[in-house]
């Protein structure tokens, strides 16, 4: 990963605050191009916060949001979704008595072409039918038909299905707010798989999770989180779990580690992991 | 937009029914209006062995056109029940309606007594739609707090009197052509046309498919980009449309605007849409269910009649259906969520 590149999603200074409750403060944020960047942190650190503000759920108090360098702010989800920033969440993200292709096309149905689809409105079935079929042999996610009740599906499948949603119709990022955390061992290692996968065919992801073990099996660099802000952003092949742990819970300096180094956006601010690095130790 | 991106043979599996076919027989049995259309022909057929008129013109002409309003009503609840909803106030809007079109007729003309009818069907309608999606309040409350204010209300009115109905065009649903001594009343087509205008909306839509998932997971339907709030208060309008059609329907059938008539017509198309197979927790069922559920009360009642069986005893074959509708819907549910 050549570290001039511009990241495909940055944040500079977030800040946002629930009456004298700091939930971020002065937060950044970097995503480069075909990576999975894991962001962890402990409960109540302003992980959510954050992911809240780059998805739009959340209006950021003050700081700056850059998409391919651009900046760029969320009013809404909506906004964020039109962006090509797509997130898939922990639970509540398919509808069980629909069948699979109801639900990757759910929200942005696609009609008929002439009179049938504009007049009568109907729906192209048959075209969504072949979208997600594509799209499911895409990520090399085995189901029977596409044609299956979502219900019919195991837990790790219906998560399959919102990941493959996800990435059908996100164009720049896809955000996992702990994909995983509702699923046995078997499926866990499906949905990572899924998540590499979508990675491959050219997606960034931010994956959002608790689990360690996760996280280092799948992310490319660690955004850890600490006090609501980022404390250190580093390769996982540079630490092992228990520093990541010791540097999220503030048994450990982050200073102590080895930083990636982040563009500069558009000359807002510069280097900031650096700021918290010693001189010799940044990379 | 999905781009297909791999080779078109796994993708053909896949899109293929050929998993469908496999089990085809299995899904021919679980379908939703399997078991309701199986009830209906083993009612029929039980009837026309049991009793000698079951199965004439003159009683099927009968047996449609007792089944016409409540199935009606029931079309708009189906649609009300698919977001989870429920509808006690649609017998009530429909009676408000009737009334209006009734005192309106008197001195106006009976197009504008129509018009008029519909308007007041959509505003209460609307007005239920708009506490449950943009109030957020429990559909079962309101829709019991409008049904009281709206009886009242249509009595109000009235003072308490019902008008007679002489114009052709009030009463025109309840004409309608013989074929071998059986008739098919205007009213009979509109309610068999609605079902499938309905059917067509929820099947072939986006609309239709935001409806279900509405129901079904509101959470993930709102994730989606979907407007839960838009879609439950469409829901409410188009229902009350559907309600002023019954309104001018029970005139055809009873060339009277009664503020007190149809007082149980609520419950009664609530029984229509479970036996159906419309499932009370919302996401699933549809309108063709809910037509064969309101042929199925009124066969039943009907076949018990004609039997010479006491009308007490098909309250209760009535009261033990729905029950037994709504725990096949129950055990249904919980084996597919497993």
């Amino acid at each position: 990963m050549s570290e001039d590149r511009t990241p495909v999603l940055q944040a500079r200074g977030l800040t946002k605050h629930y009456g004298h409750v700091v939930a971020m403060d002065d937060c950044d944020f970097d995503l480069q191009a075909g990576e999975i960047l894991a962001v962890i942190g402990d409960n109540g650190a302003g992980k959510s916060t954050l992911i809240k503000s780059l998805t739009g759920a959340v209006v950021p108090d003050s700081g700056s949001l850059y998409l391919s360098g651009e900046e760029t702010s969320f009013r809404s989800p909506l906004d964020a979704r039109r962006a090509g920033v797509e997130t898939v969440y922990q639970e509540l993200g398919v509808a069980p008595a629909l069948d699979i292709s109801q639900n990757l096309y759910l929200g942005r149905e696609q009609r008929r072409p002439g009179i049938m689809g504009t007049v009568f409105r109907q729906l192209d079935k048959r075209a969504m039918r072949h979208g997600s079929a594509a799209q499911m042999a895409d990520l090399g996610i085995r189901i029977q038909s596409i044609r299956q009740k979502v219900e019919t599906l195991s837990g790790g499948q219906r998560q399959a299905v919102a990941v493959a949603r996800v990435a059908a119709w996100a164009t720049r990022v896809v955000i996992m707010d702990e994909p995983t955390a509702a699923l046995g061992v078997r499926e866990t290692r499906q949905v990572l798989d899924l998540i590499r996968r979508v990675r491959d065919n050219g997606l960034p992801v931010v994956l959002i999770s608790h689990n360690m073990p996760d996280v280092f099996a799948v992310a490319d660099r660690i955004h850890i989180h600490r006090l609501g802000r980022r404390v250190a952003l580093v390769e996982s092949s540079s630490l092992t779990m228990d520093d990541a742990v010791a540097v999220m819970t503030g048994a450990r300096s982050p200073e102590t580690l080895t930083q990636v180094r982040v563009p500069d956006p558009v000359g807002h601010r510069t280097n900031l992991v650096d700021a918290t690095t010693t001189p010799g130790e940044a990379q | 937009m999905i781009q297909p991106a791999v080779s078109g043979a796994a993708v053909a599996a896949l899109e293929s029914d050929e998993g469908d076919r496999r089990s085809g027989w299995r899904q021919l049995l679980t379908h939703q209006i399997t078991g309701p259309l199986a009830a209906l022909v083993v009612a029929i057929v039980i009837f026309s062995v049991t009793t000698d008129t079951f199965l004439s013109a003159g009683n099927w002409s009968l047996i449609a056109q007792q089944s016409v309003v409540v199935g009606t009503l029931a079309l708009g609840q189906t649609l009300i029940i698919l977001t989870a909803g429920i509808d006690l106030a649609n017998g009530a809007i429909m009676v408000l309606g009737s009334v209006v079109i009734g005192k309106v007729a008197l001195e106006g003309s009976p197009l504008l007594a129509l018009l008029l009818g519909l308007l007041v069907c959509v505003a209460v309608g609307a007005l239920n739609g708009a506490l449950v999606s943009a109030g957020g309040l429990p559909p079962f409350i309101v829709t019991l707090g409008v049904l009281t204010a709206v009886t009242a209300g249509a009595r109000l009115f009235t003072q308490s009197q019902s008008y007679p109905i002489s114009n052709g065009l009030l009463t025109v649903l309840g004409d309608g052509p013989t074929v071998g001594g059986f008739t098919i009343t205007y009213g009979v087509m509109l309610w068999v046309g609605l079902t499938v205008v309905l059917g067509y909306a929820l099947s072939q839509t986006a609309w239709g498919t935001r409806v279900y998932a509405v129901g079904d997971n509101p959470g993930a339907a709102s994730l989606s980009g979907i407007k839960v709030k838009r879609i439950l208060f469409g829901v409410y309008i188009v229902a009350a449309v559907v309600y002023a059609f019954a309104a001018w329907q029970a005139l055809g059938r009873t060339p009277t605007a009664d503020p007190s008539g149809y007082s149980t017509s609520n419950l009664d198309s609530i029984t229509a849409v479970v036996i159906g197979g419309t499932s009370l927790f919302g996401g699933r069922g549809g309108v063709y269910g809910t037509l064969v559920g309101a042929l199925i009360v009124v066969v039943l009642q009907n076949g018990l009649t004609q039997a010479g069986i006491d009308s007490l005893y098909q309250q209760v074959a009535t009261g033990v259906l729905v029950v037994v509708a709504v725990g096949i819907d129950r055990i249904v549910r919980r084996r597919q969520s497993r």
